[in-house]
Formats: C-alpha cells, sequence, structure tokens
C-alpha cells in the first residue's frame, strides 16, 4: 500500500499536468470534448491524491519505520489518534494534506457546476489543476513524505508533546479547510477576469466559497489560540506569532471580501477591488502555509535552508503576475455602476470597513515579514513585537468595532438625520453609560474604556435590531417571542446571522480588553506552604501547596503539583500542574520535558497556574490571573454559529425569492422589520 | 467637495496614522536580530553598541548551563561555531530549553561582556519535527537491515 501511495503521488501529478493543460486548450478553443476531458482529469487526480493519502496513512499506522517521515514523526508507543494526525503534524505530510483537500474542493466545484457557469468553468478547473500541480510537484520533489531511510531504527522518535492534545489534532486540519477553500474563489477570479463575464454571477458562486473559507479560518484561528493557551503555558493566547499573524491575514482579507461582496451586489461598485481581494486572499494563503511550514521567519538566517522557499517565492509571484496582466486587461470591464453619493452612508461605512481590515492586514504583514525586509535592504535582520502590532492594531481596531456598530444599520446612499437619530440614539447611550459606569467603579485604561464603550454600543444596536425585528414579526402575525425569534433569524439568515458574527465580535473585545488587567505572580512554595494576593476584581485569593509527586503513565512521567484555592475565605478546589517527560518504547526520552497548564475558569477570569520547576522540596510557580479569556472562546463559538446560519443552505425557491428581495433596497421605513 | 473626493481625504488620513504608527514604533520597538558574529562585529565597529537592545540567535554550548541555586536565574554560553558569549537570565525558562537547542534570547550586551537577557525563547519547537538522523548511532536504535513494504 505505501509503494501503491507513492505511485499514486506520481500519477495524481500527471492527471494534474493533464487537467491544467486541456482544460486551457478547450477553453481556449471553446472544444467541449477537450473541456471534459480535463474534467475527468481532474476527477482522476482527485482519487489518486486520496490513494497517496491512505499510502501514507497506511505507513503511519503499521509504525513503518523505515521512512524518514514516519521515524521522525511518531514512536512505537504512541496512541493511534496521534498517530492517524501525525500525517499533518510535519512538513512533507501537511504539503500532501493541503493537495489532499485542494483535489477534493476542485473535484465538488467541478462537479456543481457540472451543469452551470459553462463558459467559465474550463478556466476554473485548469486554475484549480494548476494549484494542484504546484502542491504535487513540490511534494514530489522537494518534500516526500515516502523517502526512505537507509537504515531501519527500531522506533521512531516520537511526537513533540506539546503537539499531542486533541486541539492540535484538529487545528491543523480546520485552519488548512480555511486556506485550500480560498483556492476555488480565487480560481472563479481567474475565470471571470478571462472570460470578461464579471458581472454579479460570478460573485454568487464566490461567495459561498468564501463563507465556507471564512467558518474554517475563524474556528481554526480560535482552535490554535486555544492550543497555545492550555498547551504553551507562556498565559496567554495570542503573541502576534508569525505563525499566528500567517493564519490571521487571509481571515482579514477574506472578512473585507464578505463585506465589499454586498457593495457590488446592491450598488455594482467595488468591481476591481473585488477581485482583488479574492486574489490577495488566496496569495495570503499560500503565504500562510509557507510562513507555517518553512520556519523561514524565526530563524536567523533560514531562507536558504528551506528546501520549498524557492517554489512558493516562484508560485506567489507567478501568480501575482497573471492577476495583475489580467486586471489590467480588463480595466473597462470592472468600471464600476455607480459612485458614492454621501459620506453618512451604509457605502462609505463599508468602504472604510473594506479600508480598515486591508490596513490590519497590510501592517501585520509588513510587521510579520519585517526581519526578512530589513535584511534584504538593509542587510541587518530587525525584528518587531507585540508592541509594533498593538501601536497598529488596537486603534485601527477599535474603528473597525465602532463601524461593526454604525454599517449594518446606516441608510444606503445617504443618511437622513431621522435615520441617524431612530437607529443610533439609544446604542450610544449604552455606550456613555458603560464608560461612566466604569468609570465610577475605577478602571482608567484609556483603551480599555473605549473598547467597553464601543462594545456596548455595537451590543446596543445588535440588541435594538433584533428587539425591533421580532417586535414586528409579533403585532404583524401574532407570533410568541420564541416562534417570532426562530423565524425572523431563519427567514434572513444573512442579515441576522451576521449580527451573531458581530455579537461575537464584540464579546471578543471585551475579553482582548480584559487581558490589560492582568497580573501574574512568581512564587516559591514548599508542601504545606500558602501565598496570598488579590485578584484584578479586588478579591482576596490564597493558595496552599499540596506538594510535589510523580507517577508513571503509558509513554511519560509525571511530575505534578496541586494547590488548593480560596477566594474571599471561600474553597475554590484543587488546581493542579504538571511537568511531562514523553519517552518512547525503549524508555528514552523524546523531547524535552512539558508543561500542562493547571487552569481555573470562571466567567470572570482564569486562574493560571504554571509549574517551571522544582528545587528541592520548593515548587516553583507562576500564578496568573488572565481576566474575562473565557469570552474569547464563547465570542468564537457565536462567530461560527453566525456563520452557519448566513452559510447553511436554503431551499431554492426561498433562496431565489430572498435574494431578490434583498437586491431591492428596501424603504428605509422598514429598514428593521425587512 | 464631492463625497468620493471627501472619502479619499478620509482614507487618506487613516491611512497616514496607521503609516506614522507603524513608522514609529518600528523605530521604538525594533530590535537587531543578530547571530554571534554579527554582534562581534557591531562590538568591534561601534563602541556605544554595548547597552543597545537586540535579539541574539545561537546554539546553547552543551554542558554550559549552570542554574543558580535559591533563585531563577540560569548563565549560560551560546555560540555560532565561531563566537561565543555567555548569557545571564533571569525568569521561567521554557520547556525546550536544554543542551546544544537553538535559542533567541532578547536584552542587551553588558560592559562586562555577559549578554544580559530578558527574554529567552527555545527555537526546537518552532517546526516541531525530530530528525531521526541525529539518533542513527544511538545504541540500541538501529534495527535489522530489513526493509518495511
Amino acid at each position: 500500500m505505501i509503494v501503491v501511495g507513492e505511485l499514486s503521488l506520481w500519477i495524481a501529478l500527471l492527471m494534474a499536468v493533464w487537467a491544467a493543460t486541456v482544460s486551457f486548450a478547450g477553453g481556449h478553443g471553446r472544444r467541449d470534448e477537450l473541456i471534459l476531458s480535463g474534467e475527468r482529469a481532474s476527477y482522476a487526480a482527485t482519487g489518486f491524491t486520496m490513494l497517496a493519502s491512505v499510502g501514507l496513512w497506511t505507513a503511519l499506522l503499521s509504525r513503518d519505520f523505515s521512512l524518514s517521515y514516519v521515524a521522525s514523526q511518531i514512536s512505537a508507543n504512541m496512541p493511534n489518534v496521534y498517530v492517524f494526525a501525525a500525517f499533518w503534524s510535519g512538513q512533507a505530510g501537511s504539503m500532501l494534506f493541503w493537495a489532499l483537500i485542494l483535489s477534493v474542493f476542485s473535484a465538488i466545484a467541478v462537479w456543481t457546476n457540472r451543469d452551470r457557469n459553462r463558459e467559465m468553468m474550463p478556466w476554473v478547473t485548469g486554475t484549480l489543476a494548476i494549484v494542484l500541480v504546484f502542491f504535487l510537484a513540490t511534494i514530489a520533489f522537494k518534500a516526500n513524505p515516502f523517502v526512505r531511510l537507509d537504515w531501519l531504527p527500531v522506533d521512531g522518535r516520537g511526537m513533540n508533546p506539546q503537539l499531542q492534545n486533541p486541539g492540535m489534532a484538529i487545528h491543523p486540519p480546520t485552519l488548512y479547510l480555511g486556506y485550500v477553500s480560498t483556492a476555488v474563489p480565487f480560481a472563479f477570479a481567474i475565470a471571470a477576469l478571462v472570460t470578461r463575464r464579471l458581472d454579479a454571477d460570478w460573485l454568487a458562486s464566490v461567495r459561498r466559497w468564501s463563507l465556507v473559507s471564512w467558518f474554517f479560518l475563524t474556528i481554526g484561528i480560535t482552535l490554535g489560540m486555544w492550543w497555545a493557551y492550555v498547551e504553551l503555558g507562556w498565559g496567554g493566547y495570542w503573541a502576534w506569532d508569525p505563525v499566528e499573524n500567517a493564519s490571521f491575514l487571509p481571515w482579514l482579507t477574506g472578512t473585507a471580501f464578505l463585506h465589499s461582496i454586498m457593495i457590488q451586489e446592491k450598488r455594482g461598485m467595488l468591481r476591481k477591488w473585488n477581485v482583488t481581494l479574492v486574489v490577495t486572499t488566496f496569495l495570503l494563503s499560500i503565504l500562510g502555509t509557507f510562513i507555517t511550514r518553512s520556519g523561514i521567519i524565526e530563524s536567523v538566517h533560514s531562507f536558504a535552508q528551506s528546501p520549498i522557499g524557492g517554489w512558493f517565492a516562484a508560485f506567489i509571484v507567478a501568480s501575482t503576475a497573471v492577476t495583475a496582466y489580467l486586471v489590467a486587461t480588463r480595466l473597462k470591464d470592472l468600471e464600476a455602476k455607480a459612485g458614492l453619493e454621501s459620506m453618512v452612508s451604509r457605502e462609505a461605512a463599508f468602504l472604510y470597513n473594506n479600508l480598515l481590515f486591508v490596513g490590519i492586514a497590510f501592517s501585520v504583514l509588513w510587521g510579520t515579514l519585517f526581519p526578512i525586509l530589513s535584511e534584504w535592504v538593509r542587510g541587518n535582520k530587525i525584528t518587531v513585537g507585540p508592541p509594533f502590532f498593538n501601536a497598529v492594531n488596537i486603534p485601527l481596531g477599535l474603528l473597525l468595532l465602532l463601524l461593526t456598530g454604525i454599517g449594518p444599520l446606516i441608510a444606503w446612499r445617504k443618511a437622513s438625520l431621522s435615520n441617524l437619530r431612530r437607529q443610533f440614539l439609544g446604542p450610544s447611550a449604552a455606550g456613555i453609560s458603560v464608560v461612566v459606569l466604569l468609570l465610577v467603579l475605577g478602571m482608567r485604561h484609556t483603551n480599555a474604556l473605549i473598547a467597553y464603550g464601543l462594545a456596548a454600543f455595537v451590543g446596543g444596536t445588535i440588541v435594538q435590531e433584533f428587539w425591533k425585528g421580532i417586535g414586528a414579526r409579533r403585532s404583524l402575525h401574532g407570533e410568541g417571542f420564541v416562534t417570532a425569534l426562530v423565524r425572523l433569524v431563519s427567514r434572513n439568515r444573512r442579515r441576522y446571522g451576521g449580527y451573531i458574527v458581530h455579537a461575537g465580535i464584540v464579546f471578543l473585545f471585551g475579553a482582548f480588553a480584559g487581558m490589560a488587567f492582568k497580573r501574574e505572580n512568581d512564587v516559591s512554595l514548599a508542601a504545606g506552604q500558602s501565598f496570598e494576593t488579590t485578584d484584578p476584581f479586588g478579591a482576596r485569593w490564597r493558595f496552599v501547596s499540596q506538594g510535589v509527586s510523580t507517577s508513571l503513565a503509558l509513554n511519560r512521567e509525571i511530575t505534578a503539583v496541586a494547590l488548593e484555592a480560596w477566594r474571599d475565605g471561600s474553597p475554590m478546589g484543587l488546581i493542579k500542574t504538571e511537568k511531562r517527560q514523553y519517552f518512547d518504547s525503549q524508555r528514552q526520552p523524546t523531547f524535552e520535558p512539558s508543561t500542562e497548564v493547571g487552569i481555573k475558569s470562571s466567567m470572570r477570569q482564569d486562574v493560571y497556574v504554571v509549574l517551571a520547576g522544582v528545587r528541592g522540596d520548593d515548587a516553583e510557580l507562576r500564578i496568573t490571573f488572565n481576566p474575562l479569556v473565557v469570552w474569547v472562546w464563547w465570542g468564537a463559538e457565536l462567530m461560527a454559529l453566525g456563520g452557519l446560519i448566513v452559510m447553511w443552505p436554503q431551499a431554492e425557491r426561498r433562496r431565489q425569492a430572498g435574494y431578490a428581495a434583498e437586491l431591492k433596497p428596501a424603504p428605509d421605513e422598514f429598514a428593521g422589520v425587512a | 467637495m464631492k463625497p468620493r473626493t471627501k472619502f479619499l481625504v478620509g482614507a487618506g488620513m487613516v491611512l497616514a496614522t496607521a503609516g506614522y504608527l507603524m513608522a514609529s514604533s518600528i523605530s521604538a520597538t525594533g530590535v537587531y536580530y543578530l547571530t554571534p558574529t554579527e554582534l562581534a562585529t557591531k562590538l568591534s565597529s561601534d563602541a556605544l553598541f554595548h547597552g543597545v537592545g537586540l535579539k541574539l540567535g545561537a546554539r546553547v554550548v552543551p554542558g554550559s548551563i549552570r542554574r543558580e541555586a535559591g533563585g531563577r536565574e540560569y548563565a549560560f554560553v551560546v555560540t555560532d561555531g565561531a563566537k561565543s558569549y555567555p548569557v545571564i537570565y533571569r525568569g521561567i525558562a521554557p520547556d525546550t530549553f536544554t543542551d546544544g537547542v537553538d535559542v533567541v534570547v532578547e536584552g542587551r550586551m553588558g560592559q562586562d561582556g555577559t549578554f544580559h537577557a530578558t527574554t529567552l525563547l527555545a527555537k526546537c519547537a518552532s517546526r516541531y519535527e525530530n530528525a531521526p538522523e541525529k539518533y542513527k548511532d544511538t545504541p540500541g536504535y538501529r534495527g535489522s537491515a530489513k526493509q518495511g513494504a
């Protein structure tokens, strides 16, 4: 099966080359038999990529340590779940995983469009095949997971213990689903440019895929944050690390696109911009994959060390050049059909929204690549850290939060004074009251005050929208509260799903601002000794050490410390933190000891305890109070839920009716009812 | 003014602010990222380079790690093969910090020739891989010559 897998990899590559060649030829010469052949080859490439993947999984699960990839990723005594996940834990395997998802998405895109978009489809099939060729060729020539060692180890080197975590087993696949699904909108953008069919119909095909990719990126990024928080033990969930930034970049431009697409649908504006955003999102996904997998940014001088670096750079440059050429030769087809009529309008709010999203994306990209850029330009590698990203992104992010409240409620074309007063009077009052309340309670942190004020304002607009919508249904149809809520959301999924996503954003900003009040204590405790401190909310905490214990498990040795905690005199239970030394089947240690963080979560804050080390009888501990962390996870869940509501397929008839209704500019009077 | 012009003026202001924030925070917080050899060159050409905040990327010399009794202070030596520097670090060391790993230390070069680090990152985990070749000659790791199917 392993040999079959390796062979399949090469056949899949040939099939993808064929699919690209005949699809482009068929599209160019309008020859149906070539187009059909291209589509069949694309299905075949999918089949063989799947076979290659089955081959690698077989090698892993049969623990065939003659393969370098298997020997470097797992050890014989690891549980099967993580052996299965080892498919995507290393560079070569994760590249194959990318190709696997891409081939499946290509097949889905080709299949669902077998009777639709026929003029564009050869170019879509061909573009997706080209991307697949790139990945399969990079795997086959530069990062082949089927390469054998010239010696046979009795056991593999095991997986990094920090990766042996359920979150880490599902985080990469989710993120990859998000990354890879940006390839389909990219292919449609190229096809639309080539065939000059740049009207709304390509957008309809692209919008659903963009939502899918946004959904998976959102979940993938959050899982990454959660993993970093519970597993790495430095006490936070976001460090502006290059790898984190890499996943954030396509999310930013993808989110910008999901907003600007509405402007094109309703007003025919931003046509060039939308094509550019789709392509940029895809290129940032490729760049993200590359940054994550090559380690290019972290190392002092590693550009030449990465075997796949040149291939990725060439691919990104070539894609950019092709797109730039296509856009430049089709500027006339991309003319806007309407102009901006007023600064106080929904169009203007959305334009600023896009400007901010792209501005944030640019600053994150700049900061992430700055070490490389500075080395090229000035010969010295200069790095920027969290202070840089915070200085730029906190102000831009707060402005964006403000627009989250304004954008959905302000009128199209030109807002009247009565529209403004009706929509924003209540929410503004809510925002101001929260700021006053917090000032009275003693909060003096400027950015946090602004964040909570804006969060209350946006939250106010969302509550007001639901309130008005439910009220209208109740008086019009005589429905009960719950029925009215369910029907309101299910009949206007785009709109109310969007509000639910925005509610998630409000939670997130509240949680981010909370981290400004984090408190850290380094203590050294022997058994029976205690430590007392005050948390950010003013409560007194007392921690008593239960001492250090050691134990053995399947593939690890555990050193644990338990703390008994009290808040203001009432018992809060035990908090346990561990150091783990993993070993392989020969009892040889694999990797360095890893830390298991002890976390006691509540709505207010997490008490986060890390065992730094043991010296004699003393356990060295870092006890941190992280305010409002659970709101990050809840906010992300709300966002995912809202995303699901927006993209859930509706019955065809109703969708068309709903779409037509949305395209018709609603009279202002019914803006709250729709 | 036409709405389009107004928008462009607003957009220009937003971008200018963002650009200013980026430029000012790069000059305020950007730090050099150097190898020991590069640091030596800088130090010999510029006496004021002592005391400049920087990141030093190098490998921990095996056997050089000393942990001060009764404190969280680590002393060790880093090298890039050509140049070596002693480092002193106070704080919690990451799990991956051990003999022979690549580390990035951030801090200042003291007049005493010792690097005073405020953060310590061990880079072993950055690619989360463990090359089997490293253990090729470890007794017990070489199996039979049989090749798996």
